[in-house]
């Protein structure tokens, strides 16, 4: 089977970049260090493609009710155009389909949802939709940029010359630049990488001159290993690591997603997400930091005690802005403040904390 | 493409062996190895004074984006590491054949480099990768 390719795919050849399979796409995973490439976005300004991600616009008279029924966060916060809102995608029983962004646009919604789970995202999607008059929109139409890092912003607004109101942008705010005159253009203060910076969906045609654009302004161009750890270091989640159908958002801290309030909303894996909750969440997701010398890996054990459970590690990576390994756990509640990985041949002591480790280009 | 140097001998596992003019043996691993890794962390090397055995693990390399065994392609007494790597992995990536070398052995048979390939034969094992 032939892999699919973004707008981009030449400018990646063209760099150099290291193309590999992610997820059935033929994507970057450097343009020669990853290392380089994610301090670019800790200190200045790096740019990734994302154009594999799916973006769906959502119309008709049922949006709204639409989403309140399958998503977990409401989307009745979103009482601004362009406002983003970050949600999981449930089942019955209380486990993530996939988490996604769904911003409120002039006419209805978009969603923004993961490349690796397009096929049962829209499945799932489509079979709720039956009940309500909307209708689906995937954009296929359009590639999406995510600009990231301190810099970010400022190289990207001056490729931009001439678009007013970006600088007052808000986080997890978006615009719509087509009343600009740049049909279909739409920058969002989103990204997930814990920097500032830009996620930006334009149309395929233009993608290219974008891009370079941004090169010429000093924009980095990085590859998605680049991504992969700064958003661990941010304690972002990954969909198939952090949470996935058998995980309920309320052990993968997930939990500030779920908009409880008005309880009469009944958004799909409501009741087993309550039960969960009523019978005591047995499990949470835990930040865990290696000072010996060594890189925690997902799939790797967490030991408590000799005899007690276990926890597993879902993601694992060196951090480059810290120079020392990080994880991110899902593990039982009653875990103390250090713990032991099986590393390989070894038993390695961890600290145990909060699931962040580094947000603006510091250290938390 | 990858360097390869006409002078090593080379492991199916991406490890290169130089016979030193004083008939120790030096190890590291190949510039192909290096590119496939990536970024290199960690580098864990064999003791100075430990025994190391053909074909058998003598230390680890780790990058962002993997671990990966480091076979020795002799057997004899570890006489020097590269500790250089502790503080910069990363030597490994930008000259994998002369500054990122990893251990020296004092080789008990030097003809259990026989069976290693040489830099054609290595060359045609990575390009049916």
């Amino acid at each position: 089977m032939s892999l699919k390719e973004t707008a981009l795919v030449s400018e990646h050849q063209a760099l150099g970049g290291k193309l590999v399979d992610f997820g059935g796409w033929n994507m970057p995973l450097h343009y020669g260090s990853q290392i380089e490439e994610h301090h670019a976005v800790r200190q200045d300004a790096g740019m990734f493609d994302v154009s594999h991600m799916t973006v769906v616009d959502l119309s008709g008279d049922d949006s709204k009710a639409f989403l309140q029924k399958l998503l977990a966060n409401d989307v009745d916060k979103l009482k601004q155009v362009g406002k983003a809102l970050y949600t999981g995608m449930l089942n019955e029983k209380g486990g993530v389909i996939d988490d996604l962004i769904v911003y409120l646009m002039a006419n209805g919604y978009r969603l923004v949802v993961n490349c690796a789970t397009r096929e049962k995202d829209l499945a799932w999607m489509d079979s709720v939709a039956a009940d309500f008059k909307v209708s689906l929109k995937e954009r296929d139409d359009l590639s999406m940029i995510a600009i990231q890092g301190p810099n970010a912003r400022q190289k990207t607004d001056s490729v931009l010359e001439g678009i007013s109101g970006l600088d007052a942008l808000s986080v997890f705010q978006g615009m719509d630049l087509t009343i600009l005159g740049r049909q279909d253009w739409f920058v969002a203060r989103t990204g997930y990488t814990g920097e500032d910076g830009y996620e930006i969906m334009v149309p395929n045609d233009q993608a290219a001159s974008f891009w370079q654009a941004l090169v010429q302004a000093g924009v980095k161009p990085c590859g998605l290993g680049a991504r992969d750890t700064l958003r661990l270091e941010a304690g972002m989640n990954l969909y198939g690591h952090e949470m996935d159908e058998d995980t309920s958002p309320l052990v993968a801290n997930m939990g500030w997603t779920i908009a409880w309030a008005p309880e009469e909303r009944e958004f799909i894996g409501r009741a087993a997400l309550e039960k969960e909750k009523a019978d005591g969440v047995k499990e949470k997701l835990v930040g865990l930091v290696l000072s010996e010398k060594g890189v925690l890996r997902a799939e790797q054990e967490v030991i408590l005690s000799e005899d007690g459970p276990r926890g597993v590690i879902t993601s694992g990576t060196f951090s480059p802005t810290l120079g020392y390994s990080v994880a991110l756990a899902r593990v039982p509640v009653s875990i103390a403040e250090t713990a032991h990985v099986q590393v390989r041949n070894k038993r390695l002591p961890v600290a145990v904390v909060k699931p962040t480790f580094v947000r603006n280009g510091k250290k938390v | 493409m990858s360097e390869l140097r006409p002078e090593l001998k080379y492991l199916a596992s991406h490890e290169w062996a130089r016979i030193e003019d004083d008939g120790t043996v030096t190890v590291g691993i190949t510039d192909h190895a290096q590119a496939a890794l990536g970024d290199v962390v960690f580098v864990e090397t064999p003791e100075v004074g430990s025994t190391v055995t053909a074909g058998e693990e003598a230390g680890v390399v780790e990058s962002v984006k993997a671990a990966s065994d480091i076979f020795s392609p002799v057997t004899g007494e570890v006489i020097a590491v590269n500790d250089a790597l502790e503080d910069a992995p990363e030597t490994v990536n930008g000259s994998p054949y002369d500054d990122g070398w990893f251990f020296k052995v004092k080789v008990e048979d030097v003809s259990e480099l026989d069976d290693a390939m040489d830099a054609d034969a290595y060359k045609a094992t990575i390009e049916e990768e």
